[in-house]
């Protein structure tokens, strides 16, 4: 094994409320934190922990967006990653980007940098999509293992815990492959002082999807952004009785 | 220029002697015959005598380049994950220490080397990138923060600043990246405010390779911990030309593997608990000559410049530490329901907060002037250090004890955390000079350097030919301030809504100036005797340079469409409000008569109760 690629999306925070625009085209984003995607911090902290154990030779950050989205590959990189892609798209047109357009992207820089391994968190807190490791999978025709749990090295390929509904699932798989990390898969570190000073040397690759040949031409049109119906308020019930009986009323036993 | 020998009063002598190493530029003699020397730039040195040297304040400075901003923005986060999920500081301060995991982590996330360049090991930062970072320490932990202070703001900051290539080769590394604490070893039980009687030892041996020392240390941050610590000893030193033995104090890098170094039980302190502090013995210990920092017999200046060097950090901090109590009193105000209302709709509350938004708000202006100064290449920043050191500490006293009002009972509990804060923050108005002797230090270093500019001026009424520029600029500036016209204007500094403040700040400049001629004239050198006029004019001083640093922030601010702006412009205008009347106050009593009298009240009221050993008065029911 030699080359591992991981995904780092720059999300808005996740301690930060979510604020919807008054023109409803999209959310807030202007002055508001923003950080890697909790489950790509995990696809790092793999990706460097092979590193470390010697199954990995080089890990290779990449980030899919607007000029800020370096960020998140600097942080990368100050974990442990060597070198970052920055694929740089503009801020508009990223609005509209959708998983099908960075599954194309990935597979190709998978190709081009002839990485073995794919790892990308199973999703991002921002869109919810948990698509695009699978697409990237299908785009490069490599076998996947989604929603890992925990990734071994065995002679032929991967030993891959899944995590599905109800337990856990085991799979074996060969090289190349597209992994999706899983909330429990390990626990990231934290990138200290030193390590992002020494991360601002390390080689970070601009492109864009052009260079790549990808067409990222919007394929849907945001009619509008709500936000979420404000919850009703509840109510107090006397005893079981009652509550029974408005459960009933409200046609939900 | 006075003759600071002449000087027999203990206090003055260390106060000169501190500002006669602090700035050798505010000393220099200036002779109009010889070539130029660079003016000196500090803004407050100069209202001393009258000029106005915007440079460093006006427009307010910004040195970090794009890419440094970038890089101090990707420090902030993990910094601040460190103190959210690991540091536990009421843990901390009930266990009188930092456990070993805690600062493990806190040594893995690089906090201890933030300003050692990268290659000894450390972040390379520099003073207003480690500001910053001083300001997330002072959010959070005071005790930890003094732990990290201790080490890299006095205890090698030597190193840096006067480290020979081979000190730092051999010291820096182990200070960034091996866990080798440092410590800075100067107070002694002799020697407190006065650090030039220190009574520790060193005698160079016969073959002049090593000297031994002798002496013991108190109240030293970090004294239990470091194996590195930079003392301060006396040492005989023989004068090349008159071959006259004297004692002069002299710098050392020890190593506790000398051998002979001890150090008592931690202290049990008011606050900071959880920092280390002891005695520390040295008992014929043999420190190589190679371990000599700075010059011989130079020790004196170098721990002055380590001191200056480091208290800009200590306003930064110190804001960080207002901003926290900010947040804490503001939470509380806006969900706190008493007779039906929120506090927050309560004018006595929102006279606090406001005051201490604006407190907060003008201690970080000051701070990160300063830090921005010194990053500028700026050797003109001491008389300022030293006035942000008053103020931030000070004020996040007022700020911490104001929070706690706020709050009332729920304040007083140790669970809400403030008891805390406040315990740990009156320690910042003793340590690392108190700010008594500080305040003289600003009045005196001003003092002496518009005296200095004064004798040459009589000068050069004596040879009035050849120097007519220098009389009529005097002349004029002179006419001018005393029909009132001004002679310091700051209208192109700031913003036009900030004008009539600005008109109010150049006001109290130009009284300022007045004020120091006249007492110049009056007292002539015996002013250093005059110990309540000069702390009157050291408050005046804070005064002119809090509203200085606010107005040309918050103009900055406007100019860069900043969201805060306008909020930044109140701030800034209410500051000048207060500070200027209080300017105004204390520089007329200054020179008042009717101030005279009650100086002179004071210092006899003083005098019986020292005599009488306290309270003298019959007792109120005559029993």
């Amino acid at each position: 094994m030699a080359r591992v690629l991981v995904g780092v999306k720059r999300v808005i925070d996740y301690a930060v409320k979510v604020r919807v625009k008054p023109d409803k085209t999209g959310v807030v984003t202007q002055g508001v934190k923003h950080s890697m995607n909790p489950f790509d911090e995990i696809a790092v902290e793999e990706a460097v922990k092979m590193k470390e154990k010697k199954l990995a030779t080089e890990v290779i950050a990449v980030s899919v967006g607007p000029a800020q989205s370096a960020e998140v590959i600097r942080t990368a990189m100050a974990m442990g990653a060597d070198r970052g892609v920055h694929v740089e798209v503009p801020q508009a047109e990223y609005e509209l980007l959708q998983p099908i357009h960075i599954s194309k992207i990935l597979a190709k820089l998978a190709l081009d940098e002839k990485a073995d391994l794919v790892i990308l968190g199973k999703q991002a807190i921002d869109d919810d999509a948990n698509q695009t490791a699978q697409m990237t999978a299908a785009v490069l025709n490599w076998p996947q293992g989604t929603f890992c749990n925990k990734i071994e090295k065995t002679d032929a390929g991967l030993t891959i815990t899944r995590e599905i509904d109800g337990g856990l699932e085991t799979i074996k798989t060969k090289i190349p492959a597209v992994l999706s990390a899983d909330l429990r898969l390990n626990t990231p570190r934290y990138a200290t002082l030193p390590n992002i000073m020494k991360a601002k040397k390390k080689p970070l690759k601009k492109v864009t999807a052009k260079d790549l040949g990808i067409d990222t031409t919007p394929r849907i049109d945001i009619i509008s952004v709500e936000d979420p119906p404000v919850r009703q308020a509840g109510a107090t019930v006397a005893d079981v009785d009652a509550l029974v009986a408005k459960l009933k009323e409200g046609g939900h036993i | 220029m006075w003759k600071l020998k002449s000087l027999k009063s203990p206090v003055q002598t260390i106060v000169l002697r501190r500002l006669s190493v602090g700035d050798s530029r505010l000393s220099q003699k200036h002779d109009s015959k010889k070539s130029p020397v660079k003016q000196n730039e500090s803004f407050m040195a100069n209202i001393f005598r009258r000029s106005f040297v915007p440079k460093q304040v006006f427009p307010y400075p910004d040195v970090l380049s794009l890419e440094e901003k970038e890089s101090t923005g990707s420090l902030i986060d993990p910094f601040e994950r460190f103190f959210s999920d690991i540091n536990d500081a009421a843990k901390s301060d009930q266990a009188g220490k930092t456990d070993e995991k805690t600062l493990s982590a806190l040594w893995e996330l690089g906090a201890f080397a933030i300003q050692v360049p990268e290659n000894f090991g450390g972040l390379g930062l520099n003073n207003t990138q480690y500001g910053r970072l001083c300001e997330i320490v002072g959010a959070n932990d005071l005790a930890l923060g003094i732990t990290i202070g201790a080490h890299q703001s006095i205890g090698f900051k030597g190193i840096l600043l006067y480290g020979t290539p081979e000190q730092k080769e051999k010291y820096l590394p182990k200070v960034s990246t091996e866990r080798v604490y440092a410590a800075f070893a100067l107070t002694e039980p002799s020697s407190g405010s006065d650090a030039g009687s220190i009574r520790s030892r060193a005698v160079k041996s016969a073959d002049q390779k090593y000297y031994v020392l002798n002496g013991s240390k108190i109240w030293i941050s970090n004294g239990g911990i470091a194996d590195i610590m930079t003392v301060f000893a006396q040492t005989e030193i023989v004068d090349p030309k008159t071959g006259e033995k004297k004692d002069k104090v002299t710098a050392f890098i020890v190593e506790r593997s000398f051998g002979g170094v001890t150090n008592g039980a931690p202290e049990k302190k008011m606050g900071i608990r959880a920092s280390n502090t002891t005695e520390v013995y040295f008992e014929d210990v043999k420190i190589p000559i190679e371990n000599i920092l700075g010059e011989e017999g130079g020790g004196f200046k170098v721990a002055m410049n380590i001191l200056n060097n480091g208290r800009f950090g200590m306003g930064a901090t110190l804001s960080g530490t207002m901003q926290k109590c900010i947040e804490i009193a503001t939470s509380h105000a806006n969900s706190r329901v008493q007779f039906g209302q929120k506090l927050k709709n309560y004018g006595s509350i929102q006279e606090k907060l406001a005051q201490m938004s604006i407190l907060q708000y003008a201690t970080e202006s000051m701070a990160f002037t300063i830090s921005q100064n010194m990053d500028g290449g700026s050797q003109d920043y001491h008389l300022e250090a030293a006035i942000s050191k008053i103020y931030a500490s000070e004020n996040a006293w007022y700020v911490c004890d104001e929070a706690i009002q706020i709050l009332g009972g729920m304040g007083f509990m140790v669970e809400t955390g403030l008891e805390r804060v406040l315990r740990d923050l009156r320690i910042f108005r003793i340590f690392e000079g108190t700010n008594d002797i500080l305040r003289l230090f600003v009045a005196l270093t001003g003092i002496q350097f518009a005296g200095s500019h004064l004798k040459e001026l009589q000068s050069a009424f004596k040879n009035p030919a050849t120097n007519l520029g220098l009389i009529f600029k005097e002349a004029s500036k002179r006419a001018a301030s005393k029909v009132g016209l001004g002679g310091s204007d700051l209208s192109s500094h700031v913003a036009p809504e900030l004008q009539p403040y600005a008109k109010q700040t150049a006001e109290c400049i130009d009284l300022f100036g007045q004020t120091v001629e006249e007492l110049l004239l009056r007292y002539n050198k015996n002013i250093v005797n005059e110990q309540i006029i000069l702390n009157q004019l050291a408050n005046a001083a804070i005064d002119i340079y809090a509203m200085v640093v606010t107005q040309s922030r918050s103009s900055r601010a406007l100019q860069l469409d900043l969201p805060s702006a306008q909020h930044e412009l109140n701030l800034t205008k209410a500051l000048t409000i207060q500070a200027s009347e209080r300017a105004i106050k204390n520089l007329k009593n200054a020179t008042s008569s009717h101030n005279r009298d009650l100086t002179e009240k004071m210092s006899t009221i003083a005098q019986t109760v020292c005599e009488k050993n306290g309270v003298y008065s019959t007792g109120v029911i005559d029993i």
